[in-house]
């Protein structure tokens, strides 16, 4: 990704746009930010607020007829907010204001001719950016009815008029507004700005400027054409602050229509969703304004409008703290380190790739793609930490070994219509029902069906290892042709979105469409209680699949529940992306946080949500735990098996399939599995946790009673082993019992290689 | 490349069961990519098997680890 590439994704995200009211405001006031203050009760920070962006805060806070007012979001929901209101409130009880620093003089002065609002905005901002101006009226007396001011109390008038001068302002009572005036001014100082509401630029005889910068065919000369009547005092007040920053440019020989496309009110981009606000009315104004708690109430109103869309929707989103336009910054930041801490490691590979934001991001802004690009620049680069992946990818391994992996015809058969492909997960978490179903396809699937035993590729795919990806999506692809190119039918709704993209010619068809329409099973289960139907995450943009799970729970008289996000917005279980692997802390929360979300026992399609929602502590079924019960019993949910329970679950599939259908040897089991090895329950437990494997432990113990690789301590029965079987050093700490097997109490690993000791 | 001292317990009670000998501290290598260190750990004197204890491993080693990942 390149800085132009860095700006179009960014851009994509309006997080950053301002509210609404901000845009529409003439002078950008963030009523935003004002209301958030003001309903924490810190009038003098809101007050601050005002001061920082109006011109005469004293004046215009009393003055300003809030034209946000109907662009406000809440307009929507009961009624804009009463800025108007909050601002004078605001203006009588603040305590504080803060002081005014002007800019170093520039040795540049400017004359302003009037003294309307325009007029005295317009010298406010020069003053404060260091220019000496003057102010040309008739008379100073006509300040209150030029400027709207009769309502405003005269030592307010008074005070900010003073703050004007202390800004080195002067006031120069000496003649009617007229073109004489105007290029008398205009031979004496360096710019001239002609107030409309003491003399227009139709009066003036001058053609009508460019109204974005005022600039007339007089060089130097700076105008408006005259108000409409009813102009609100914040847009007069704009007008001269646009002549100022002409006059400021012109003098700096800056461009003077540079990026200015946003001065005037203006559309934001922000969305922000209401669909969940109750309308609320404004508070009411008592005749004498708000007072402390009736100001607190309304600004309260304020929906602080953002978008977050996605964020509010995704714990990794959230967790990061930032939203998806922070985080592709951050992301190209990492990319671009040389030396130093890649801070965004953890980031990158903390996304589930659900797609769930990008779906409800107004922009479809592309996260995703942004994550899994930079997985693959980092392993392109060698920068890819290994402990991210390296466990699923060793899975993924296993699962293709010959000890799991499975590619034959339907015993007695010489060719096939169809092929069952359950992944790898499904015959990990649920070989009986694997069993089962595929005894079911043989019998009821017209013209015969295989089995193939192997992994989609996924793990690969998602970290990024796209060398590792393709090798095994052409190792799948060599399996189904050797097979005779039979229909592929997917259990597993990542196989089959894999599929989809990357094996193209082949037929696919869902487990739940060929049930539906070759025969069910003969004698499905259905509990009593009421169920809540998950949709995995990468069936988000399988219509068609959802919809034939949902005809085949009809077809078992089953109506689940869904929960909120569901569909083509359902949430991931934690699985995807391999957050468990990047960030195990939170794909635990991910998968709570989903659970939570289902009413009752949860039902679901794919074996990886299912025993993630499981481990989170949730009663979950899968769709073939009801189909292809153990018995005629209602199913009950079952635990997840554990990391090394899942290996033994698909080696032993294998194992009975080729016993019992085909009739051939399996593989030989490993030496390390002739040992007779307990662990106890707190061994069992840390070994989960640290993602250590049965077989990691034995061959370990296998390996150091080999090698001698022991150590023992004094007064102790316990002892240690140690094997470095490649690139992970495990420490087992054992006991032998009388019969010569191992109990295990404890076991830990570390990457960090030992490569010498000194004598 | 000097020697680090990241262990305070004693460890003159653990023993290697091939050799019978007593661990006792040496200075050793550790290699993590590309990034090399120099601890003192308990290890055998005669075979120079290593000891690297439960809270070094998932403490400062992993610590460092994840560092050099990062890196
Ligand atoms: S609700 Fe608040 S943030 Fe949103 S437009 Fe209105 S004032 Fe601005
Ligand atoms: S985890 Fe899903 S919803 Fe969250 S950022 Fe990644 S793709 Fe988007
Ligand atoms: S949904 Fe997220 S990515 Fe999209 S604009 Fe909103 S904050 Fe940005
Ligand atoms: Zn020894």
């Amino acid at each position: 990704m390149d800085q132009a590439e860095l700006h179009r994704i960014e851009a994509r995200c309006i997080q950053e746009e301002p509210p609404r009211c901000r845009a529409a405001c003439p002078l950008h006031v963030d009523a935003r930010e004002f209301c958030t203050l003001l309903a924490a009760g810190r009038i003098d920070a809101a007050w601050a607020v005002l001061c920082r962006t109006l011109p005469l805060p004293g004046i215009l806070a009393r003055i300003c007829d809030a034209p946000c007012r109907a662009a406000c979001l809440r307009s929507q929901c009961g009624g804009g907010i009463d800025m108007a209101a909050l601002e004078r409130f605001c203006a009588t009880s603040a305590r504080k204001t803060p002081p005014l620093h002007p800019l170093p003089s520039r040795g540049k002065n400017a004359a302003i001719i009037g003294c309307g609002l325009p007029a005295l905005a317009a010298a406010w901002d020069l003053a404060r950016k260091g220019f000496a101006v003057r102010i040309h009226c008739r008379a100073m007396a006509d300040i209150p009815a030029s400027a709207y001011l009769e309502d405003c109390p005269t030592d307010i008038v008074e005070r900010e008029l003073e703050r004007l001068r202390t800004l080195g302002v002067t006031f120069v009572e000496d003649a009617e507004p007229a073109p004489k005036l105007v290029e008398a001014l205009l031979a004496a100082t360096d710019a001239v700005f002609v107030d409309p509401r003491a003399c227009p630029a139709e009066a003036l005889g001058i053609p009508a400027p460019d109204p974005t910068t005022l600039e007339t065919t007089r060089p130097g000369l700076f105008a408006a054409p005259s108000p409409a009547p009813g102009t609100s005092p914040a847009a007069l007040a704009a007008l001269g602050r646009k002549a100022a920053l002409s006059i400021e440019r012109l003098m700096q020989g800056a461009s003077l229509t540079a990026g200015r496309e946003r001065e005037a009110p203006f559309a934001s981009r922000l969305y922000t969703n209401i669909s969940d606000v109750a309308p609320l009315a404004p508070v009411p104004v008592p005749p004498t304004g708000y007072d402390d708690t009736s100001a607190r109430e309304e600004a309260r109103r304020c929906l602080r409008c953002e978008c977050m869309e996605c964020v509010r929707h995704c714990a990794y989103l959230e967790h990061f703290k930032g939203y998806p336009k922070t985080y592709a910054r951050q992301i190209y930041n990492n990319a671009s380190i040389v030396m130093g801490t890649r801070q965004a490691n953890t980031l990158i590979n903390s996304c589930m790739l659900c797609g769930l934001c990008e779906e409800l991001c107004p922009e479809h802004f592309p996260m995703v793609a942004l994550c899994l690009d930079a997985r693959r620049d980092m392993v392109q680069r060698g920068k890819m930490p290994p402990s991210a992946h390296e466990f699923a990818l060793r899975d993924m391994t296993f699962a293709n070994g010959e000890s799991c992996a499975v590619a034959k015809l339907q015993p007695g058969t010489t060719t096939n219509r169809w092929v069952f492909f359950p992944g790898c997960q499904l015959p990990a978490s649920a070989p009986d029902a694997v069993e089962r179903t595929y005894a079911h396809l043989r019998e009821t699937l017209p013209g015969g069906t295989a089995l193939l035993l192997r992994c989609c590729g996924a793990p690969a795919h998602w970290s990024g290892r796209q060398d590792l990806f393709a090798a095994s999506v052409d190792a799948l692809r060599a399996d189904w042709e050797a097979l005779g190119t039979p229909t592929l039918v997917t259990a597993c709704p990542t196989c089959a979105q894999m599929l989809r993209e990357h094996l193209p010619e082949a037929n696919t068809a869902s487990l739940w469409a060929v049930l539906g329409q070759y025969g069910m099973p003969p004698s499905p289960a259905v509990p009593a209680g009421p169920l809540c139907l998950h949709d995995p995450c990468t069936t988000r943009h399988d219509d068609a699949l959802r919809a034939q799970v949902r005809t085949l729970c009809a077809a078992l008289g089953i109506t689940p529940t869904e929960p909120s996000l569901s569909g083509r917005l359902t949430e991931c279980c934690g699985f995807g992306g391999l957050l468990a692997d990047a960030n195990a802390p939170l794909a635990a929360t991910v998968a709570a946080r989903r659970a939570e979300k289902l009413d009752g026992t949860g039902l679901t399609y794919c074996a990886m949500c299912r025993d993630l929602l499981a481990q989170a502590g949730k009663p979950c079924l899968h769709l073939l735990d009801l189909l292809f019960p153990a018995d005629d019993t209602p199913p009950t949910p079952r635990p997840a098996p554990g990391i090394s329970k899942r290996r033994e679950n698909r080696v032993r599939l294998r194992e009975r399939l080729m016993d019992t259908l085909w009739r051939e040897a399996n593989a030989p089991r490993p030496e390390h599995e002739s040992l007779a090895i307990a662990y106890t329950p707190a061994a069992k437990e840390i070994m989960e946790k640290r993602r250590i494997l049965e077989s990691d432990v034995a061959r370990t113990l296998f390996a150091a009673k080999r090698d001698g690789h022991i150590l023992a301590r004094a007064g102790s029965p316990r002892r240690l082993a140690t094997h470095r079987p490649s690139t992970v050093t495990y420490w087992v700490e054992f006991e032998c019992d009388a019969a010569g097997g191992y109990v295990v109490h404890n076991a830990w690993s570390h990457r960090m290689r030992v490569s010498g000791v000194e004598s | 490349m000097s020697t680090l001292k990241v262990l305070s317990e004693d460890f003159s009670n653990w023993t290697c069961e091939a050799c019978g000998e007593t661990l006792v501290p040496r200075p050793v290598t550790l290699d993590y990519l590309e990034s090399r260190f120099r601890v003192e750990l308990p290890a055998c004197p005669r075979c120079g098997l290593v000891l690297v204890p439960e809270s070094l491993a998932l403490g400062k080693m992993a610590e460092v680890e994840r560092l050099l990942e990062d890196k």
